[in-house]
This record gives C-alpha cells, sequence and structure tokens, in this order.
C-alpha cells in the first residue's frame, strides 16, 4: 500500500567475469563472430578458386601468412566450442520424438480467413529422444558430412 | 472515506492456502458484485497446503459409494465427528475434486485417461485422487493460477493480522501489520473467513511449516468464538527424525512396511490386521493414524525400536516396491531422504517416528462454516466443523479445505451481501491494538528470548500432551504454560526496526501458540477417557456415555479457559467399535 | 569436523541512504543441519534482528531462496557441512530489491505471472461438471515437468539477462505458460502468443541456461523457453506462407 524503500542491488559491468558458467556463455555468443569470419573465409578462398590458378596461389600465401593462421587457430578454437555447445544444447531446445510417440487429439486455435477459430488438431505425445541419442545423431552427421567433402576435396 | 481504515471490503478471507483460494474463486463466480480481498502472512503459494503429500479423497470409483466414505471417516473419527457435516462433505468432494480438475490440475491418471485412485489409512475403498506425491503442492498452485483469473479479488500479501475488530456479537474488521513496511491497518469487512491453517508448531516434533502457528485459532478464540476438540491432535506416523519432515501415508499405500529393530512388522501385535506381502485396505500399515502412533509407542515400551541420536524410531521398508514405481508414485519421498537422510529408499531403510501433523481442533463452526459471532466464518484446519472428530484419515483433509472453502467463502458472501455496514465505533478498539503493537516493537527492558520461551512451550507439551497423556501430565503442563505466559509479557524484541520485522512476528505467533496450548491441554484434562488420537493413561477406555461430545473452548474475561459442552450430530451411524484388521 | 562455522550474512535496513553491510556469526556445525538451520541459529540465540524468510524446510514453498556462495540455493536444501570449514557467505537473491536483510522485493514477478495467462483457457461454458477432461499419463508427461515450478525465484536471480533488463518476464513465468500450451485441456496458446512474442517475451532470452542449472525442481524453464521460442517462429512462418489455410 505505501511504497517501501528497498535498495536496488548494481549489475556490475563485469558480471560475466563472475561465474565460469556466465563466462563460457559470452564466449559462445562470442564464437559466431569466429564462425562467420570462418565463412567469409571460405567464400574467399572459393572465388580466388574460381578466378584461376595465380588467384588460388595468391590466396594460398595470404592464408599462410601468421595473422591469418593465429586468427585461423584461434577461430578453429571457437568453432569446436561453437559446435560442442550448440550440439549440446539441441535436445534442451527442441524435442525430437522417436517411435516410441504416439499421436493424440488436441484442440488448438488456428488461423482460419483472418479468423482464429478453435479446431481439433493432432498432436505428438511420448517417445522423446533421450538427449544422448539426440547429441550423438547431431556428430554422426557431421563425420558423415565432412567424410562426404574430404571426399569432394581429395579426389 | 474508510471511516480511517486503509481498505473496506465485503468480505475478508484470511489465509490464502486451500481453503482460502477456494473460497477467493467460489465468492468471484458467484457474488462477482462483492469485493473480496485476501491476507495472508506469507505469499499464497507459501501456504502449507504446498506440503502436502499423499492425495484427495472423493468417492468415484466403480462400486465406490458416499456411504462408505462416510463410514470410513465416522468410525475413523472414533465416532465424534458431526455425521450431518460428513454426509456434506463426501457428497461434494468429488465435485471439487473434478472442478480442480478442470481448473487444470495435473492429477495422476489411469492408462486409459481416467483419474486414479489409491489406498490410503482407514479407508475401505480405494478413492484417495493424487498428483505423483505431490498432491498439495498441484492443488495449491492450480487454485492460485487459477485465483489469478479473477482481477478484482484484492490480495494483502505478507500481511500479519493481528486482532479480528468484534463489536456486539458482530466482526467489523481486522487489525494487520504490512510486514514489509511495517504499517499498521485497520482493514474493515463485513465479513470474515478464517481459513489460515493449524498449529503445529506447538509442539518440538511436527511434519509443519514454521508458519503454522494457530494465527487464525487465536484469533477468533480471543475474540470470544470457541474453539472445538482441541484436544485431538494427530501424530503421522512416519515423519523423518530430526527435521520432523512428512514421508506420506502413500508410502504405505502403495505397500511399504513398518518395521522395528527386529525386522518385524510390529503391527500385527496391536490388533491391526495380520501381515499379508501387499497391502490390504483398512488393515496393517493401513490402519487410521493415531492407532500406528499408538503402536509405536508401545514399542518403545517394550524396547523394541531403534536407538538414533534424536530418539527412538523404526524403518519404514520401500525396497521391496522397486525402484520404477518409486520413482512414478514416490519420487518425493525417494528425494527428501536422499536429501535429508542421505539414504536411497530404493536400497535401504527409512527412519521414521510419529511426528504432529494436523489439528483435528479448531474454531468451532456448523456445517457451512459459520461461527457464534456473526459474520465471521471458518475453514479448513483452522475451523473444527467438525468431520475428523478424534482422529482424521488421511486424504480428507485437502478435500475438507475445499468442501468448506467453498461453503464457509459462499456463506461469508451471502453474509456480507445483506450485512450493513461495519461500525466506526471499532476504530477506537483498533486503535487499541495499534498502540499495543507499537509498545510491543518499541518496548525495552525485556529480559526473555523468544526462542526460549518457544522451545519450553514445545517440549512442555511434548511431555503433558504427547501421543499418551494422564491427569498428571496435564496438570503440570497446564502450570507450565501458566509460568511461560508470564515469561512472554518480559520478551525483549531486539529488533526495533519497522521494515519486514520478523521477531514481532514470531512473538506475536509464540502469544498465539501459547493461547492454542492451554486451551488444549484444559481440553485433555477435562476429557476423561480414550478416543481417538486422546490417549488417556488413567482413563484407558472410550466412554460414550459421559464422552460422546465436544469439548468447547472460551476464553474468560479474565483469561482463563473456560470448558462447555455440545453433543455429537449422530444421523445414521450409531457408536460403534472401531475394526481395523479384521 | 570442526565445532563451528562462520556465517558471513548480508544486514540491511531501510533508510534513504542505506547500504548493505556484512556482519560475521558462528553457529555450531551440525551434521545435520542446512544453511537455513544456521540463519535460525543466529535468529534464535545471537541476533534477534536477523530477518529472511522461511516456512516448510523440505523444499517445497519456495520461500528460503537465497544466494549461498554466490549461488542461488534454498537454504533449507544445502547444508553447512557443504561449505565446510567455512566461512560461508550469504546474501539475498540478486537482481532482486533487498527490502530487509536476506528478504527481496519479488512483486515484479507477482505482476508479470498473471500476464502469461497460467490458467487453463477453453471457450466451452462448462457449468455442470460430469467428468473428467480425458488425459492419458503420456500426456501428462509432455507438462508435467514444467508443472514442478515453486515460484522460489532461484531462476530470476541466475537469469543474467533480468538483472540487465528488468522488463524481461522471465523464465519461470515463461515457463509456466509453456506449461499450460501443452496441457492437452488447455486452448489458449494463441491468448499467451500475444504476450510472450514480445521483446520482454521469450525473445529476450539468450539461452544462458543459467535458470535451469539453478532450479531445484528440475523443471528446466530454458527448454520451455527455446520450445517456445521455435513454436513461436513455426507459427510466424506457417502465417506467412498460408494466411488463409487451416492447418
Amino acid at each position: 500500500m505505501s511504497a517501501p524503500i528497498t535498495y536496488r542491488q548494481p549489475v556490475s559491468r563485469l558480471w560475466w567475469i563472475r561465474k565460469r558458467t556466465y563466462f563460457l556463455f559470452v564466449l559462445r555468443e562470442l564464437s559466431s563472430i569466429f564462425v562467420a569470419w570462418l565463412a567469409v573465409f571460405l567464400m574467399i578462398m572459393v572465388v580466388a578458386i574460381g578466378r584461376g590458378e595465380a588467384s588460388y596461389q595468391n590466396f594460398m600465401s595470404w592464408a599462410a601468412s601468421p595473422v591469418v593462421i593465429v586468427i585461423n587457430v584461434v577461430a578453429l578454437a571457437f568453432l569446436i566450442l561453437h559446435t560442442v555447445t550448440w550440439f549440446a544444447l539441441t535436445p534442451q531446445a527442441m524435442v525430437v520424438r522417436g517411435p516410441g510417440s504416439r499421436r493424440a487429439l488436441a484442440t488448438k486455435e488456428v488461423n482460419v480467413a483472418g479468423r482464429w477459430v478453435s479446431a481439433a488438431t493432432v498432436v505428438r505425445v511420448g517417445g522423446r529422444l533421450p538427449a544422448a541419442v539426440v547429441i550423438a545423431s547431431q556428430y554422426a552427421g557431421l563425420i558423415v558430412v565432412s567424410a562426404f567433402i574430404a571426399w569432394l576435396v581429395l579426389r | 472515506m474508510n471511516d480511517g481504515a486503509a481498505a473496506a471490503h465485503d468480505v475478508l478471507l484470511v489465509g490464502g492456502g486451500a481453503a482460502g483460494l477456494r473460497a477467493a474463486i467460489a465468492i468471484a463466480e458467484t457474488s462477482p458484485s462483492l469485493r473480496v480481498a485476501v491476507i495472508s502472512k506469507v505469499y499464497p503459494m507459501r501456504s502449507h497446503t504446498v506440503s502436502a503429500e499423499g492425495g484427495a479423497a472423493g468417492a468415484i470409483a466403480e462400486g465406490d459409494t458416499l456411504d462408505e466414505h462416510a463410514y470410513d471417516t465416522v468410525s475413523g473419527s472414533d465416532w465424534l465427528c458431526d455425521q450431518d457435516a460428513v454426509e456434506a462433505f463426501v457428497q461434494e468432494a468429488p465435485r471439487e475434486l473434478l472442478q480442480l480438475e478442470h481448473w487444470g490440475c495435473p492429477w495422476s491418471r489411469e492408462p486409459d485417461g481416467r483419474i486414479a485412485v489409491r489406498a490410503f489409512g482407514g479407508m475401505k475403498n480405494m478413492r484417495t485422487w493424487f498428483a505423483a506425491d505431490k498432491t498439495g503442492f498441484h492443488m495449491l498452485h492450480s487454485l492460485f493460477q487459477t485465483s489469478l483469473k479473477y482481477a478484482d479479488v484484492k490480495r494483502y500479501d505478507e500481511w500479519f493480522v493481528t486482532r479480528l475488530l468484534v463489536d456486539e456479537g458482530r466482526v467489523h474488521g481486522v487489525v494487520a501489520i504490512e510486514l514489509m513496511t511495517g504499517r499498521i491497518e485497520v482493514i474493515t469487512a463485513k465479513s470474515i473467513l478464517l481459513c489460515n491453517g493449524g498449529s503445529g508448531k506447538v509442539f518440538p516434533f511436527t511434519t509443519n511449516a514454521n508458519i503454522c502457528t494457530g494465527d487464525g485459532m487465536a484469533l477468533a478464540y480471543r475474540a470470544g468464538a470457541p474453539l472445538k476438540d482441541m484436544e485431538f491432535v494427530q501424530y503421522h506416523p512416519t515423519g523423518l527424525p530430526f527435521t520432523g519432515i512428512l514421508i506420506t501415508e502413500a508410502a504405505r499405500a502403495e505397500g511399504g512396511w513398518l518395521l522395528n529393530k527386529d525386522g518385524y512388522r510390529y503391527l500385527q501385535d496391536y490388533d491391526l490386521g495380520k501381515p499379508e506381502p501387499t497391502p490390504v485396505l483398512r488393515s496393517m500399515e493401513l490402519g487410521p493414524r493415531d492407532r500406528l502412533s499408538q503402536a509405536f509407542v508401545h514399542e518403545v515400551e517394550k524396547g523394541r525400536t531403534i536407538e538414533s541420536p534424536y530418539g527412538p524410531i523404526v524403518h519404514l521398508d520401500l525396497r521391496h516396491l522397486g525402484a520404477k514405481l518409486i520413482d512414478t508414485k514416490l519420487p518425493m519421498v525417494r528425494e527428501l531422504c536422499m536429501k535429508y537422510e542421505r539414504i536411497d529408499p530404493v536400497t535401504e531403510l527409512i527412519p521414521v517416528r510419529p511426528v504432529v501433523h494436523y489439528m483435528m481442533g479448531g474454531v468451532h463452526t456448523d456445517i457451512d462454516g459459520a461461527t457464534p459471532i456473526h459474520g465471521l466464518f471458518a475453514a479448513g484446519e483452522t475451523a473444527c466443523v467438525t468431520i475428523n472428530g478424534a482422529n482424521r484419515l488421511g486424504s480428507n483433509s485437502l478435500p475438507e479445505c475445499l468442501v468448506f472453502g467453498a461453503r464457509a467463502g459462499k456463506a461469508a458472501a451471502e453474509y456480507a451481501a445483506s450485512a450493513k455496514r461495519p461500525a466506526p465505533v471499532v476504530m477506537r478498539k483498533a486503535e487499541d491494538e495499534v498502540r499495543r503493537l507499537e509498545q510491543m516493537r518499541s518496548s525495552d527492558g525485556g529480559h526473555e528470548r523468544i526462542a526460549d520461551i518457544r522451545e519450553e512451550m514445545q517440549s512442555t507439551m511434548e511431555d503433558s500432551a504427547g501421543i499418551f497423556r494422564s491427569g498428571d501430565s496435564l496438570a503440570k503442563g497446564i502450570d507450565q504454560l501458566a509460568e511461560l505466559q508470564q515469561r512472554l509479557e518480559r520478551v525483549q524484541l531486539f529488533d526495533q526496526t519497522m521494515a519486514f520485522n520478523t521477531e514481532l512476528v514470531a512473538a506475536l505467533e509464540l502469544a498465539n501458540m501459547l493461547d492454542i496450548a492451554e486451551t488444549m491441554l484444559q481440553s485433555a484434562i477435562q476429557r476423561e477417557e480414550s478416543r481417538g488420537a486422546h490417549q488417556r493413561t488413567d482413563f484407558t477406555t472410550r466412554d460414550d456415555a459421559s464422552f460422546l461430545n465436544h469439548a468447547l473452548a472460551y476464553r474468560d474475561s479474565d483469561g482463563s479457559v473456560r470448558i462447555e459442552r455440545l453433543p455429537v450430530t449422530i444421523t445414521r451411524w450409531p457408536p460403534g467399535e472401531r475394526v481395523y484388521g479384521r | 569436523m570442526a565445532d563451528s562455522i562462520q556465517m558471513q550474512v548480508t544486514r540491511y535496513t531501510p533508510a534513504p541512504d542505506a547500504v548493505p553491510t556484512v556482519a560475521n556469526y558462528d553457529v555450531p556445525l551440525r551434521k545435520d543441519w542446512s544453511v537455513l538451520d544456521g540463519l535460525n541459529f543466529v535468529k534464535d540465540h545471537i541476533d534477534g534482528s536477523l530477518s529472511f524468510r522461511w516456512s516448510c524446510r523440505m523444499g517445497i514453498c519456495g520461500s528460503c531462496g537465497m544466494n549461498v556462495e554466490g549461488e542461488p540455493q534454498l537454504t533449507c536444501a544445502t547444508f553447512l557441512s557443504d561449505y565446510a570449514p567455512g566461512p560461508v557467505r550469504v546474501e539475498p537473491l540478486t537482481n532482486f530489491p533487498i527490502v530487509r536483510d536476506l528478504v527481496v522485493d519479488i512483486d515484479d514477478f507477482m505482476t508479470k505471472l498473471p500476464r502469461v495467462k497460467p490458467w487453463i483457457i477453453r471457450d466451452d461454458d462448462v457449468t455442470v461438471i460430469d467428468g473428467e477432461y480425458l488425459q492419458t499419463p503420456e500426456e501428462l508427461e509432455e507438462y508435467k515437468q514444467f508443472s514442478n515450478c515453486i515460484n522460489c525465484m532461484l531462476c530470476y536471480a541466475a537469469c543474467p539477462i533480468y538483472g540487465l533488463e528488468p522488463d524481461f518476464i522471465g523464465p519461470a513465468a515463461i515457463a509456466l505458460a509453456e506449461r499450460y500450451d501443452l496441457d492437452t485441456r488447455d486452448r489458449g496458446q494463441r491468448e499467451r502468443l500475444d504476450i510472450l512474442i514480445e521483446k520482454e517475451g521469450v525473445w529476450g532470452c539468450t539461452f544462458v541456461g543459467e535458470c535451469t542449472r539453478v532450479c531445484p525442481k528440475h523443471v528446466d524453464p530454458a527448454g520451455a523457453i527455446q520450445r517456445y521460442k521455435l513454436k513461436a517462429a513455426q507459427e510466424n512462418v506457417m502465417a506467412f506462407l498460408l494466411p488463409r489455410a487451416a492447418r
């Protein structure tokens, strides 16, 4: 009823150093910058290859310079962090169902010609795959795609 | 505008647990024009309803009948319940539980989607609805979240009501402290429903939370309403030894066994049936709570209990139930044992002992929750209608909160709809109370610590009014309590600030508890028989001729307790023998 | 094990320019004592003016949340012996205004919760209830985890976004919204969508995941929020692609 005096705890600018989990989170977010860099690097390489042997050699000597190597090693570390954290978080962020799931009827509101009406819809329940299975399948997918690309490039 | 009061309402609900929230919803739905408010010393989701585990009884199964639920309740109460109230209760319980289901309560289900029911102590049929083993938690949160639909219901969260304002036999409002700021305010109301729980903290070992200090009972008692059946205190047979944390009866309903130090299912020695590998209704571990707790005391006397650092204990054996059943039906039991006893019930025995759990007694009301003071109602554990008599059956108290919360809420609304505005004269009584509280907060020169008086009260109650009592132990307890009342007047408050002064609250709660404790002992010493949870070593049998009645404890003007008697209402079940296990 | 342990407890009494201070108390170090037992010892035997909230002491009411050694914890569910030999720092929950000592103001959450409409929303007017809504155990499993929230606020204390953006609706509120969305008896998904797809709704979350890590009841609010984001995004795409079709 009356406004009490309270003390607002200040949030430090360095909040993200205080806990290991916060620090890892910030690194994880920063890793997307390096992922973007590697995508750009890849595009530059593709363009360089497309322009012929000389341009490709130019690209390779640039890529071999110490600065670029250091950047790319760091970027690789962040890429690994990005991949590992992304794969680990996937089962938490989305429900992946396996053969054990069944159909069930639920009523949802759907948009029909601009109006919202109740309609019976089919939802799936149960059969949620364990996190380990979801994570393992992502790594499996990564290995398969990597093997294919390696074969493409090396043959 | 409000004659100096901070606010005026039509109905004020004191307490935000299952009964209070159910009443709020009932009034908001049936009388939306009334101004309703819920006032509670804690946020509603902290109410002690949240700790209830086992389930809520409602007769819906094939082959179950209302009459059988009623008979189990009547016999469970050792014939001290009022049977008209029981009949209304068993009829409305299933409807209330279904209503809660519609409000989202996640009741556990059969594979086909229907509500599942399980066995429970003292019940001949399976009729206990459950939400895993966190039934009270789910019920409270479903009720609380549903109550949020009604934005007009005003809430006073963390306000402590210290006094009812009564004038000429009618209630007019309350004086309450807004805990966050320490301001003392008057809130007027045309009708008031007391639903703020029981008073287990009067005893040292209890399943009850810190907030269960009998505030509602004390408010009514000091306002002149009688407290009924205060001598009947339920000991739950299975609480953890140090903390008193509840291990739900459902553990026994699912098949758990009680073993003494020889690994022997000792209940078979106490006329509770023969041990079978799977649970038999109304037999052995599914007997009524009073008989099981009494059996424990006898085992202690025979030297067959296990000594622990916290006194004698027995073992609850769930190992034969298997991890899968325990994780589905009793997950919280497993968590509690692992955290607080560092044992895993899947592979180890759980140490348990009887602990105080529930007050069968409370504010005397009729079947619609009305007390003798006009405009004052009570429901839930605060009230004594009574459907529980001398001993409550497990899983009856949650539906009791719903049934009588709704009934009393509607009755309070009906009263308020035609009542006159609260009289301005009560503001003067309020001023006395405000002055008293301010004096308490700022007083100097006392020397007693709250904790010391509280601990002595608790051990006095344990010694004088435990599972077994005697005239001597009770008389001694009465004297000791009188001394503690004196010492309370010399208590020292270290905390003199306004904001969130929990020490002031603790002192007020202690004063409430001392008053309640006195009514318990006085009621007990005058009941010269043994019935249900009240067992006298000097009067060992049930005496229907003299004591098939309730004790009504009134506060005399000099502060002493005056006991009057009120006959029990018998409708269809004449007093008989309580038979379990055969 | 030593006889006693030092508790370093935040003290604060509101006044126009007051700031919190720290007081040190030595309490007995008993094997069975929770941090809450330690605080009660201080209040009962050393300094009666120490204020803190507690009730059930069994981890179900949600009252006793505080920062213990910097981590949001239920003080009734964490033990002094875990911090031996000490000292153990006990502070009010992060991100909430301090009212007094270890008591914080949670009214922000109490205002936000009703906004997500955490109740069963249906359009059929049921006046006579003649039976339950059927719900299989599998259907119950779909939302059960999110229904276990005890509103203890540890997730809000852990969430750096809530600290930086006080308008963020927060983990528990969104988890409870998702609990009702996933309940087959409910039909209020669209009503909740409107509130949750705001900037202060699910899109404020950057999946730090700390809320899930500190939750004492394993509710996984972070999971609820990401799932909600996925669902909201799918709704948006479908509405864009098939504006007039019923799905």
